[in-house]
């Protein structure tokens, strides 16, 4: 009799008894799937895992209502969590989201930020007419705007020779390829700096963009000068017109970032600043590829190359495909 | 996905400010605990030291290597070492965070140690986009500052200075506000969350029957105490210091009315108190019929 009523009396440790097993098996099981990929679990793995997780809530539910082992409760709430965040988790593969990036992603992200982009050009532009006015009325403005390791010997004070041999500078082959890694790591980490700056309300990010257009506009006036101006714009262009194109995207995410967070519309601040962020985010994965390829560009095909019309044509080939690729609509835009 | 998270949970309150809900879609608040300023700090210089190591042991490594193609007099050698090396320290410092945290623990090694994992706001499914917001915003939360305080280059003393207060507004944000956001969380839509891998503790209430047998309590013994004083006594039993032990089993015995008896051991008593008083309190549970703590008398709610 006695051992009768023991049993029918629900308590801690009788509920605990019946499910610790249940428990055990679903701790392994989320210990091997978070170890390694998910196909170490065999199908009735996979199947099991979810009928596994909802009795552990059920188990959990059941817990707080009727234990007082807080040490029992706190495992179960782990144990829940860990195997919700595995349950629902991203199911897509590695492949699969960098095809989907490609394909759909990048593109959508940066057509998304259309309005930025065109921000960011202007701001850019500003910023190189403004140093090219600067320094043709008065060279020494050159120094005060160039910092000096970026003008090496291509100052105002510079003979026309000196400047054009800057700009077809042959024959030293050796190192190119340290020199392309070394402009693609510098260009992506200014960039990711632009579009982190944007959280300070984008003011940064603008001042970044103008200052980047007034670099260029202050070799542009230096080159224009002598009668370069032709030269100089192959030699910029062969890269710059990815290389800026990057640079003006960097800057319209963190702009875009910017603005949401000032101007929230309809949606709560931290909405809106999520959405940016996100978007942002994979603009900014697409520049960092865009400014792999400008780095390949700046450091072998400009040396490489010579030939100005070349490097025009180059130029504007790589324009004209990004365009291509961000805003030529797609078919399948409208069916997701 | 049906999650959601309301910002006032409707029938548990949280019990510390640091609760925060999150509802299945098979309707269980799992009560997610945010992670502490401290733990997200003891996790990031975990991580911290960890780069360096990586990065040290790499340079060590590249330069051995280029040093080896010095000797055989190849230049093109040491240029792919160079390559190798510019490459390797720039996906170090942007990719290291994001690499881990896209994975299945979300969570960095530093933040496994601690016991932390990167969850989105909403409940949602972690997405890339958001792994990659979050952390490419360390750019001017952690490099900034540090760049500020290593001087910078042909910077002076006062512009430095003012840099770093501007740096070390955004590396202080997870204090100015009460979910610990950084300014990375915030563009993400994320939070970072305190979900240890816990064992399952021994069960202090089972297997007592037979060692049980020398103490029995009478409920008048059994109603000293309530909830609180249940849970204190498994932390103090849990926690397995003898001292503290024998303490409280002579505050219990006192407040109980206990006869010593002749080789009492403490714990073995503590066991056997903590195993009827918890048998009493959940059966008065199973009943709808709560003690809080030792104060409770059950006339705030209106019963006897």
């Amino acid at each position: 009799m006695e051992r009768v009523s023991e049993q029918a009396i629900f308590n801690s440790t009788t509920f605990r008894a019946e499910r610790e097993a249940d428990w055990a098996r679903l701790e392994e099981l989320l210990k091997r799937a978070e170890g390694g990929s998910v196909r170490k679990l065999s199908d009735t793995d996979l199947l099991e895992l979810p009928v596994l997780y909802r009795s552990a809530l059920s188990s959990l539910s059941v817990a707080r209502e009727t234990s007082l082992d807080m040490a029992l409760i706190a495992y179960l709430e782990g144990l829940c969590t860990r195997a919700y965040f595995f349950v629902y988790g991203v199911r897509t593969s590695f492949s699969q989201r960098v095809a989907s990036f490609f394909t759909h992603d990048w593109p959508v992200a940066v057509r998304a930020l259309w309005r930025e982009t065109i921000a960011a050009t202007v701001l850019m532009i500003v910023g190189t007419l403004a140093a090219y006015m600067l320094v043709s009325s008065d060279p020494s403005w050159f120094n005060a705007i160039v910092p000096g390791g970026l003008a090496a010997d291509r100052g105002p004070d510079a003979t026309t020779e000196a400047l054009r041999a800057t700009l077809y500078h042959e024959g030293e082959s050796n190192g190119l390829g340290v020199f392309a890694t070394y402009l693609f790591t510098h260009n992506s980490q200014v960039s990711i700096f632009a579009f982190a700056l944007g959280f300070a309300f984008g003011v940064p990010t603008a001042l970044l963009m103008v200052y980047n257009g007034a670099i260029l506009g202050a070799f542009t006036a230096i080159f224009v000068e002598r009668g370069l101006g032709f030269e100089l714009g192959g030699w910029l262009l062969i890269h710059g017109s990815t290389e800026l194109f990057a640079i003006v995207l960097a800057g319209a995410a963190g702009l875009h970032i910017g603005m949401r967070i000032m101007f929230p519309g309809m949606e709560s601040r931290l909405n809106a600043a999520r959405k940016a962020g996100r978007k942002a985010a994979t603009a900014m994965i697409g520049v960092i590829v865009m400014l792999m390829f400008a780095g390949l560009l700046e450091g072998f095909g400009r040396q490489l190359i010579i030939d100005d019309w070349t490097r025009y044509a180059i130029a504007a080939g790589m324009f004209t495909l990004w365009c291509a690729y961000f805003y030529v609509p797609r078919v399948d835009d409208d069916q997701r | 996905m049906m999650t959601s998270v309301s910002p006032v949970p409707p029938s548990h309150a949280p019990r510390t400010p640091a609760e925060r809900t999150l509802i299945t879609p098979e309707g269980v608040d799992l009560r997610l605990k945010l992670g502490t300023a401290g733990q997200r700090a003891g996790a990031f210089l975990i991580d911290f030291m960890l780069l360096v190591a990586i990065l040290v042991i790499f340079s060590i490594i590249v330069v051995a290597a280029g040093l080896g193609t010095l000797g055989a007099g190849a230049v093109e050698g040491i240029e792919v070492v160079a390559v190798i090396w510019l490459l390797g320290f720039f996906l170090l410092r942007n990719f290291y965070f994001i690499a881990f945290e896209i994975g299945r623990r979300s969570a960095t090694l530093g933040k496994r140690a601690v016991g932390l994992r990167v969850v989105a706001r909403d409940g949602g499914r972690l997405t890339a986009d958001a792994v990659i917001a979050r952390n490419l915003m360390r750019e001017i939360e952690i490099f900034l500052p540090l760049s500020f305080l290593a001087g910078g280059q042909g910077v002076d003393g006062l512009i430095a200075l003012i840099g770093l207060a501007w740096a070390g507004l955004f590396l202080f944000f997870p204090l100015f506000n009460k979910d610990r956001l950084r300014a990375g969380d915030i563009i993400a839509g994320t939070w970072v969350v305190h979900a240890p891998r816990r064992k399952l503790e021994i069960d202090l209430g089972g297997d007592s029957a037979d060692e049980a047998m020398p103490y029995r309590f009478t409920d008048e013994q059994l109603d000293a105490y309530g909830e609180y004083e249940l849970q204190t006594l498994e932390n103090v039993l849990r926690a397995g210091n003898a001292e503290t032990q024998s303490n409280v089993a002579g505050t219990i015995r006192t407040k109980i009315g206990w006869e010593w008896q002749d080789g009492e051991d403490d714990y073995a008593f503590l066991s056997a108190y903590y195993a009827a008083l918890g048998k009493r309190l959940e059966r008065r549970m199973l009943f709808g019929n709560r003690r809080r703590d030792k104060f409770d008398t059950g006339e705030e709610r209106g019963e006897e």
